[in-house]
């Protein structure tokens, strides 16, 4: 009797087994569409091994579009805007779609459209590439008095993929004027194209929560954390004159900006105005200035406000706004990229539209 | 079971529809026959699936299941070999044939547990077709599946300008619909017999 019973139970099993074995196998030949590239926003392109659903590649990737439903096709939360590559809108997602959104034709659900060739989407860039990143304090460089430069390199095979100019959020520990964490936003100012660790600039603020942590008590071998990249503050890809403009710590995303077009290279025409009080507060001016003879038209212009009598400073001085009239040449074809507190960007961005540039040609990242 | 093949594929169709006289594949049925459309893929994609289910259990249930004495035990198998036909069926058409995937292939995994499908397999085995029956007979009842999804979506189209009392809205009427359609199929019952 046992041995019947043993015998039936084999059998099934057996051919169980064999089916299985035949859909692996399928699964390994069949749908196998080898490595496909998403592009993203046009921005950014990650590669996936195709053959899954959209929605599942870009989670592998830590790009989580909402999802209610667990991809089953019913909440219609991970809808996206497939630009090419996603075959036709199907019978599964009718349903779910508006007639405008049917009519527009490239509105899908992510979970629906299957990834088996390079596709191009369009998601909000809020929710596009941005997770947690694990990183040990690897380098601490004191650039002015107050302002200091922090390496952060990511624990084992942490990646980050961001533009340059994007901002990431910096989680502080305890200490012991302070038991509560806070999270507060910093510029990156390494170039994207190191990708396995990043550099902040971050100036002591007195009474800060965040940046007396970092002054005071961040040394170089601890661990840390931060979420990012953030920001539509970055680069645009154009022809058009660029005119910086920041100061202090706003320097960071510039110099993200500008040590990327050293490596894409650039011949457009570049002036970076830095704002500081006196010659104490100018840092990394040498690099800057070499920077010149990099590009083949680019000016770096420390600007002081208040220059010391004992610093013998003969370069420009007062406020940068009466400085653009000589700089721009053509304002219609001309981008500025501002960084600093929120009085600076209004004023510099009065000056500017004053000077003839359009509003939406001004780009800023305002800090408080 | 004394009967050609040839007879049994047109019984199947009508006489002895597998939707309209034993009421098998109702879920799909319903929900689908909204949109002629999709009926009709859903109704090509059942036909197909049939067929060949209807083949592959046959020679599962002679050659493995009958040798080894686990008769006891086809329910399980034939669940197994539709489901695993279905997703293999679904991986092929996707790879190969992409247009068809986008109109049919969406509808394999509803298939998978539609119990049509298991019901022609079970027939089958208690009515002791040959294989040639098998295929006839599969391939007849799904051709009949597919004639009574389209007909119930064409009604259904129509059906959608009139007034229907709104306790009987949707799947009420539809199942009214399909009871009338069945009273009709019945009507050709006299001509052959294949219980």
């Amino acid at each position: 009797m046992i041995f019947v019973i043993l015998k039936d139970i084999a059998i099934l099993s057996a051919i169980s087994t064999i089916l299985a074995l035949v859909m692996v196998l399928a699964q390994r030949w069949l749908s196998n569409y080898g490595t496909c590239k998403i592009d993203i926003n046009g921005k950014r392109d990650v590669s996936v091994i195709g053959g899954s659903s959209l929605l599942s590649s870009l989670s592998e990737k830590q790009i989580f579009l909402p999802s209610a439903c667990g991809g089953r096709g019913s909440c219609a939360a991970c809808k996206c805007k497939v630009l090419s590559g996603g075959g036709p809108v199907l019978p599964t997602e009718r349903p779910l779609l508006s007639k405008e959104e049917l009519s527009a034709g490239n509105i899908r659900l992510a979970c629906q459209v299957k990834v088996k060739s390079d596709i191009s989407i369009e998601i909000p860039s809020s929710i596009f590439n941005i997770r947690r990143y694990h990183a040990t304090i690897a380098e601490i460089i004191d650039y002015t008095y107050d302002i200091k430069g922090i390496t952060f390199k990511f624990d084992d095979g942490e990646k980050i993929d961001f533009l340059a100019g994007q901002y990431v959020q910096l989680e502080t520990e305890p200490y012991p004027e302070m038991k509560q964490r806070v999270v507060r936003a910093y510029s990156i100012s390494s170039k994207p194209e190191i990708n396995d660790a990043l550099q902040l600039i971050i100036r002591y603020v007195p009474d800060g929560i965040c940046t007396t942590w970092v002054h005071k008590y961040l040394k170089v071998g601890d661990k840390v954390s931060l979420t990012g990249p953030y920001g539509d503050f970055y680069l645009r890809e154009t022809d058009a004159d660029i005119i910086f403009v920041a100061g202090g710590s706003g320097k960071a995303p510039i110099k993200s900006i500008l040590e990327h077009l050293q490596i894409v290279g650039t011949t457009r025409k570049m002036t970076y105005f830095f704002g500081a009080r006196t010659v104490r507060d100018l840092y990394l001016t040498d690099e800057f200035k070499a920077l010149e003879d990099v590009f083949p038209d680019f000016k770096y212009e420390p600007v002081l406000s208040q220059p010391d009598p004992n610093d013998n400073w003969s370069g420009k001085t007062g406020f940068v706004m009466p400085y653009f009239k000589e700089t721009i040449r053509d304002p219609k074809n001309t981008e500025a990229y501002l960084c600093g507190s929120p009085g600076m960007i209004n004023a510099v961005t009065k000056a500017l539209m004053e000077n003839g540039l359009a509003k939406e040609k001004i780009y800023y990242d305002s800090f408080g | 079971m004394d009967i050609s093949a040839f007879v049994l594929f047109w019984a199947a169709i009508f006489t002895s529809n597998i939707l309209l006289t034993n009421f098998l594949g109702m879920c799909s049925y319903l929900s689908v026959s909204r949109e002629v459309e999709s009926s009709f893929g859903l109704g090509i994609a059942v036909m197909f699936v049939l067929t060949v289910t209807a083949a592959l259990n046959w020679l599962v249930y002679n050659y493995v299941l009958v040798p080894f004495n686990i008769v006891y035990l086809q329910f399980i198998v034939f669940i197994i070999v539709i489901a695993a036909f279905v997703q293999f069926l679904e991986l092929v058409i996707e790879r190969y044939v992409p247009a068809l995937y986008y109109t049919l292939g969406i509808f394999l995994p509803l298939i998978t547990v539609n119990c049509a499908i298991f019901g022609v397999s079970l027939f089958m085995v208690i009515r002791d077709y040959s294989f040639l029956q098998s295929i006839a007979f599969g391939a007849g009842s799904g051709l009949g599946w597919l004639l009574a999804i389209l007909m119930l979506a064409a009604i259904r189209r129509k059906l959608k300008e009139k007034l229907v009392p709104t306790g009987l809205q949707g799947v009420g009427i539809s199942l009214i619909i399909t009871g009338i359609m069945a009273l009709a199929f019945v009507g050709f019952s006299g001509i052959v017999q294949i219980q």
